[in-house]
């Protein structure tokens, strides 16, 4: 166990360091940083001039090969006082910084780890220090302890140290609830050996990324302290270069440059080679953010329409031929999750869409609604809704047949509920969308729909927000919506998996129910072959994107033809749950 | 709902209390002597020590403060040490000041913030990309040093605005908008930077939830469901940035202040703390942690008519 948990850090590290030195931006930022280090530990003997030399005859003078930088109000040599100046800003970068650290570490460890009161009191207290202004508290400092740098800095620290002290806290929060965990707790390891070892190793990215950020904030709260006035004046200071150019603002107002160039760069060297750093750590915001990025575009999915070969639609509702759905990465490489599907499904017909997660059907539910990620690609021969065809559709008209021709029931009931709005207002925006009611005629549509889909006090789940509604009811009020507006499609992924045993039974006779009732076509994504046995006329079996069987359900279970299939009607068979599931079916279907 | 701004109001109290006793004892404690910041380095010690007396710092340090607490429960927050002036007087003749251009620049942060950081989340490319490059730059660069550059640029160059000096709003509402322009403008630029980035991160972090999908398949225009539901569920890790925003425009006022000449509450506070004038310090003090308390009440409540969870626990 310990030697698997050394090599796989080892390895990492040598991975992490590749992709930071293959980030252009992290190695400029870094050696930048590294350059103003060596210049500010260097200054004696870099500084053309003694930074504290006053020739009041050569004040203002413009940059010169003496004075590459020119002279400030009192004839000092301003490339000597930055250099010098660089000593301060870094100082009182590491005090504030090894403060916060300090404080937020061992205080988010100890939160995290042992919970109970010295969670509640250190949260309290890093929350006031949050809201606290530095500014002013660091003028009360001042009043009583002096601007010496130490005591600036460190309260400057103590007030930065609650973005540490979350950090680590949340950290260790996640790795307590990871079952590694508890598995090593049992194998004997201290408390202690368990922080060192796992939970420093993962808060370890983020705080040094949250490092960088400090370090900057300290050498602009200091600069601007110096600008202030608090500072010792003989000691060059970039603020404190600021603050003289600001004096002599008038005469030559070109002073001001220089600090704030070097204050600047400085910071933005450390923010860059901060992002750098969490690129490669796998820990940025940006690249979670990136990849989720893509679904937030406004645009639909790019179509390529193939050639149509003129085949006469047929009577069917859904006729799909063909379909293919690809995923382009970054790097160009193509993935595609489903090849050559072809289905088709009939006013009043279910079709059991079959397979293993994975599979390929989602994806082609997806494909059919609309309702890709703009990065997949979507082709098909042909895919028609009633013999109009959905491909090359603009999103303004797919916006009208969705909801209204064909609706969707999703799986996970409580994650497809908006949790920020009632039922009601989610139930009928659409309807008085789709169907121009009014909001009172849509008001009381939705209580029948209600009624109808078995919530025994409609008027009261009207007015509740999702979280007050538990799994089964919320899937109700998702299927009532789904038929809300009437569609002559409903295609429903996985309706019950994530619902609770007794209560699938119930769900999937109210689909079928409904099915019947308004003549609809259904397609029943699922992977157990008892929901489809009862209740799907034909089934379609996908595996790795690609359709291997599609027919009647009778045929399919009597005599299956692909392996695969075969395969699974085995491993549903030899189960006992499912053929339960399916008894259990059969006696609240009859 | 108003049981809950009860129990916010009274944490906000106990956080203004805690600050303000804990400051309090500090600066009684760590020997810094409002006698000898008044009189200056040149007076004699026994002059000094009348002082001390006239201002009753040879009592014990509890009962002074019990003395200033029941003072400020009042609404009396005692005399300057250093000047002879009201503390209130002091404060509330420089509040509108520092108020305007902290309210002012978040102000300002918050709408700019919000478009842009709506136009970045959905509109990935080139605008993106300058947003993040904004970002950067809002945070690297000093705000003091964007104000002087703004100052040099558009008050001393083109002579657009007036370099320096605040000009109330009772005594010409067009004055005191121009010369507050330029001080926000360099406050709010890192903030709307800070409140974009957040609102675009969790725009796309919402926009990924399956209920705007399920919303799309009920045929809702992408338009509506920006606006009404991915805004309002993206809008409360923004509302906190607004909040922490708000508490560094307090701080970067007291700094930009000093920049456009403005008196601010900044001004007063850096004065009472060379004269050591703990009444002053006290009072400023008070008055920024309650401005603050309010402010994070606002969003409290804000964020409260925004998630119907934490408004029913």
């Amino acid at each position: 166990m310990s030697v698997d948990m050394t090599a796989a850090p080892a390895g990492r590290t040598s991975r992490r360091l590749r992709a930071f030195l293959g980030n252009p931006m992290g190695v400029v930022a870094g050696g930048v940083l590294l350059a103003i280090v060596v210049a500010s530990i260097l200054a004696p003997l870099l500084a053309p001039r003694d930074p504290n030399l006053v020739v009041l005859a050569e004040a203002l003078r413009p940059p010169s090969l003496d004075h590459p930088l020119g002279t400030d109000g009192n004839g000092r040599d301003i490339l000597s006082r930055l250099l010098f100046g660089g000593r301060v800003s870094l100082q009182a970068g590491v005090i504030m910084l090894a403060t916060a650290l300090l404080c937020g570490i061992p205080a988010g460890l100890l939160a995290g780890y042992y919970a109970r009161w010295f969670d509640g009191v250190s949260s309290w207290i890093f929350n006031m220090l949050m809201s606290l202004p530095e500014i002013l508290i660091i003028i009360v400092v001042i009043a009583s302890l002096g601007s010496g740098l130490a005591p600036t800095m460190i309260t400057l620290g103590v007030l930065a140290s609650p973005d540490i002290f979350r950090l680590t806290r949340s950290a260790v929060i996640g790795v307590r609830e990871e079952l590694y965990f508890d598995a090593a707790r049992v194998a004997g390891l201290s408390d202690l050996r368990i922080i060192f070892r796992h939970v420093l190793s993962v808060v370890l990215g983020p705080i040094l990324v949250r490092s960088s950020f400090i370090f900057g904030m300290a050498i602009i709260v200091q600069s601007g302290l110096e600008f202030l006035g608090f500072g010792d004046p003989q000691r060059p200071s970039w603020g404190g270069e600021l603050s003289n150019a600001f004096q002599s603002f008038q005469r030559a107002p070109e002073l001001v440059i220089a600090p704030g160039v070097a204050i600047g760069c400085t910071v933005m060297a450390l923010v860059l080679f901060g992002a750098a750093l969490a690129d490669s750590l796998g820990v940025s915001l940006r690249s979670k953010a990136k990849r989720a990025a893509r679904p937030a575009r406004t645009d639909a999915p790019r179509v390529e329409e193939r050639a149509v070969d003129g085949e006469p639609t047929s009577d069917a509702l859904l006729r799909v031929e063909d379909l293919a759905v690809r995923y382009v990465a970054e790097d160009g490489t193509a993935k595609d999750v489903v090849r050559g599907v072809s289905l088709h499904v009939a006013r009043g017909e279910v079709l059991g869409l079959v397979g293993e997660s994975g599979s390929g059907k989602s994806q082609t539910s997806f494909a059919i609604l609309g309702l890709l990620p703009p990065d997949a690609v979507v082709s098909a021969r042909q895919l028609c809704l009633d013999g109009q065809p959905l491909i090359g559709l603009r999103e303004g008209e797919m916006q009208k047949i969705r909801g209204r021709r064909m609706a969707y029931v999703p799986q996970e009931p409580m994650s497809n509920l908006d949790p920020s709005f009632t039922v009601g207002a989610q139930l009928t925006k659409p309807m008085r969308r789709q169907l121009g009611l009014s909001r009172k005629a849509a008001t009381a549509r939705a209580l029948e729909l209600l009624d109808r889909v078995g919530i025994p006090d409609p008027a009261r789940t009207l007015a509740a927000y999702p979280h007050q509604l538990s799994g089964g009811m919320a899937q109700r009020v998702l299927i009532a919506g789904a038929v809300s507006c009437d569609p002559e499609l409903l295609i429903a992924d996985e309706p019950t998996t994530a619902l609770d045993v007794t209560v699938q039974a119930e769900v999937l006779e109210l689909l079928r129910d409904l099915q019947r009732e308004r003549d609809m076509g259904l397609v029943l994504v699922t992977h157990n072959l008892g929901v489809v046995a009862d209740i799907c006329d034909r089934v379609a079996v996908m595996r790795d994107g690609v359709l291997v069987e599609q027919r009647p359900v009778a045929d399919l279970f009597a005599d299956p033809r692909h392996e695969y299939t075969r395969m699974l009607l085995n491993s549903t068979l030899e189960d006992a749950p499912p053929r339960r599931e399916r008894g259990d079916l059969q006696e609240v279907g009859s | 709902m108003l049981g809950f701004i009860g129990r916010r109001l009274a944490t906000g109290l106990l956080l203004a209390f805690t600050v303000v006793t804990g400051m309090y004892f500090f600066l009684m404690l760590t020997g810094s002597d409002p006698a000898r910041g008044a009189l200056g380095l040149y007076a004699t010690e026994e002059q000094v020590a009348v002082k001390r007396e006239q201002l009753g710092l040879d009592r014990p340090v509890v009962t002074q403060y019990l003395d200033w607490l029941s003072g400020v429960v009042r609404g009396d927050l005692g005399i300057s040490s250093a000047q002879n002036a009201r503390v209130i007087d002091l404060i509330v003749s420089r509040l509108p000041v520092t108020v305007s251009l902290a309210l002012g620049a978040v102000l300002v942060a918050a709408v700019l913030g919000v478009a842009l950081g709506l136009l970045a989340a959905t509109r990935p490319g080139p605008l993106d990309r300058v947003l993040q490059v904004v970002m950067v730059l809002g945070f690297s660069l000093p705000n003091f040093w964007v104000a002087i550059i703004l100052a040099l640029t558009f008050a001393v160059q083109l002579g657009w605005f007036p370099a320096t000096g605040y000009i109330h709003l009772s005594d010409s509402p067009s004055g005191w908008l121009w010369s507050i322009v330029l001080p926000i403008t360099a406050l709010s630029i890192g903030s709307i930077a800070a409140i974009a980035q957040q609102l675009r991160n969790s725009v796309i972090t919402v926009n990924s939830q399956a209920y705007v999908r399920t919303l799309r398949s009920r045929g809702l225009s992408q338009r509506n469901i920006l606006l009404a539901h991915v805004l309002r569920n993206a809008a409360p890790p923004a509302l906190t940035m607004l909040s922490l925003q708000f508490i560094a425009a307090m701080s970067g006022a007291a700094i930009v202040e000093r920049v456009f000449g403005l008196q601010g509450i900044g001004a007063v506070a850096i004065n009472a703390s060379g004269n050591s004038d703990i009444p002053v310090i006290m009072g400023v003090l008070l008055f920024t942690v309650l401005v603050v308390v309010l402010v994070n009440l606002t969003v409290d409540i804000l964020y409260a008519a925004l998630n119907p969870k934490v408004r029913n626990a």
